[in-house]
């Protein structure tokens, strides 16, 4: 069972990394965009959008986390 | 239609090429490192062992994938780069502003050769089983990104196995030919820029993969892609540019409170 866990784990780290929201937007992006073109609409400006935005947010999460713990080393 | 062509197999070669070549810089500190310290035998079999074992992943995932349909593949194959190429690319960003510590491969050697040296000794064992693992994981998990790389790109595109190997190859014999000359870690290539460079890459085959494996149909073909690659220049340039202001401000910010604490 504990190499099966290490498995997963292993996987999970290697191709989701240390985001999720990323792996996460991903699908979700490509899914929005397939929904919109099978409406008949050529929706090419709708991945790099969705690639930015999801950049953005990442990049967000990693600064508060690293300036939460800045803070945290402060002596107060 | 020429020139499309031609576009798309140059950024594959580049991007498998650079891709390949950073990998290939860090796994070649590692198993220097524990070369240097413990002795070559050990070390080079574990090294070997895993690019065998690379070489087989690519020879067995390669054909199977690309039985798969186009439009499935697309999207598996962009989503996946996708992933990586904003992983790749959120590091680089976060390391040209100052919030992550930059790679250092003479620091990352001088560790290694400490715990190299600090673990038991083989006795009468002809296999130096510390070396060999050691040595083995780290090409093993560095290169594995660099396989998947290869196989996504072979089965988005006709030949692109090949291109991507070639370049793979082109970038092992380099990095192996200076490592045996130097015999030192590679600390002068610029690995920082090189990542960013990749992340770049990666993302804007990523996009442009998924988005055709969505259904959209890019403006210009092939060209698109470097309309992609100039947007995601300018946007994670504005990111750098920010992050840093961010992080003088928040110095400072820091700074007046310890001066009036």
């Amino acid at each position: 069972m504990r190499w099966v866990i290490a498995f997963l784990r292993f996987w999970y780290d290697f191709i989701v990394g240390d985001d999720w929201l990323i792996a996460a937007g991903i699908v979700a992006s490509i899914a929005v965009t397939a929904v919109i073109a099978d409406q008949g609409i050529n929706a090419w400006w709708a991945m790099p959008l969705a690639v930015i935005a999801l950049l953005a947010a990442s990049l967000r999460r990693a600064v508060r986390k690293a300036s939460g713990e800045a803070q945290a080393r402060e002596p107060s | 239609m020429m020139w499309d062509e031609m576009t798309r197999s140059v950024f594959l070669f580049l991007t498998a090429f650079l891709a390949s070549g950073v990998e290939m810089v860090e796994a070649l500190t590692i198993v220097l490192a524990v070369g240097v310290t413990r002795g070559w035998r050990s070390t080079l079999l574990g090294a070997g062992a895993a690019a065998l074992l690379l070489a087989g992943l690519i020879a067995a995932l390669g054909p199977v994938i690309s039985q798969v349909p186009i439009g499935a593949l697309r999207i598996a194959v962009g989503g996946l780069l996708l992933v990586f190429g904003l992983q790749w690319l959120r590091k680089a960003i976060l390391r040209a502003s100052g919030y992550k510590p930059l790679h250092d491969e003479a620091a990352a050697f001088e560790k290694e050769r400490v715990e190299a040296g600090r673990a038991a000794t083989h006795g009468s064992d002809p296999v130096d089983w510390y070396s060999f693992t050691v040595a083995f994981k780290g090409v093993f998990l560095e290169g594995l990104e660099v396989a998947f790389i290869v196989i996504t790109f072979g089965a988005a595109k006709s030949h692109g196995v090949t291109i991507a190997a070639a370049a793979a190859g082109a970038a092992f014999v380099i990095v192996l030919a200076v490592g045996a000359t130097v015999r030192a870690p590679l600390s002068r290539v610029p690995e920082n820029t090189l990542k960013f460079v990749v992340g770049l890459l990666l993302t804007s085959f990523g996009t442009f993969w998924s988005g055709e494996g969505a259904g959209v149909s890019w403006p210009g073909s092939d060209a698109a892609l470097l309309g992609i690659l100039a947007l995601l220049i300018i946007v994670s340039l504005v990111a750098v540019r920010l992050l840093r202001h961010e992080r003088d401000l928040a110095r400072l910010s820091a700074a007046q409170r310890g001066a009036e604490a």
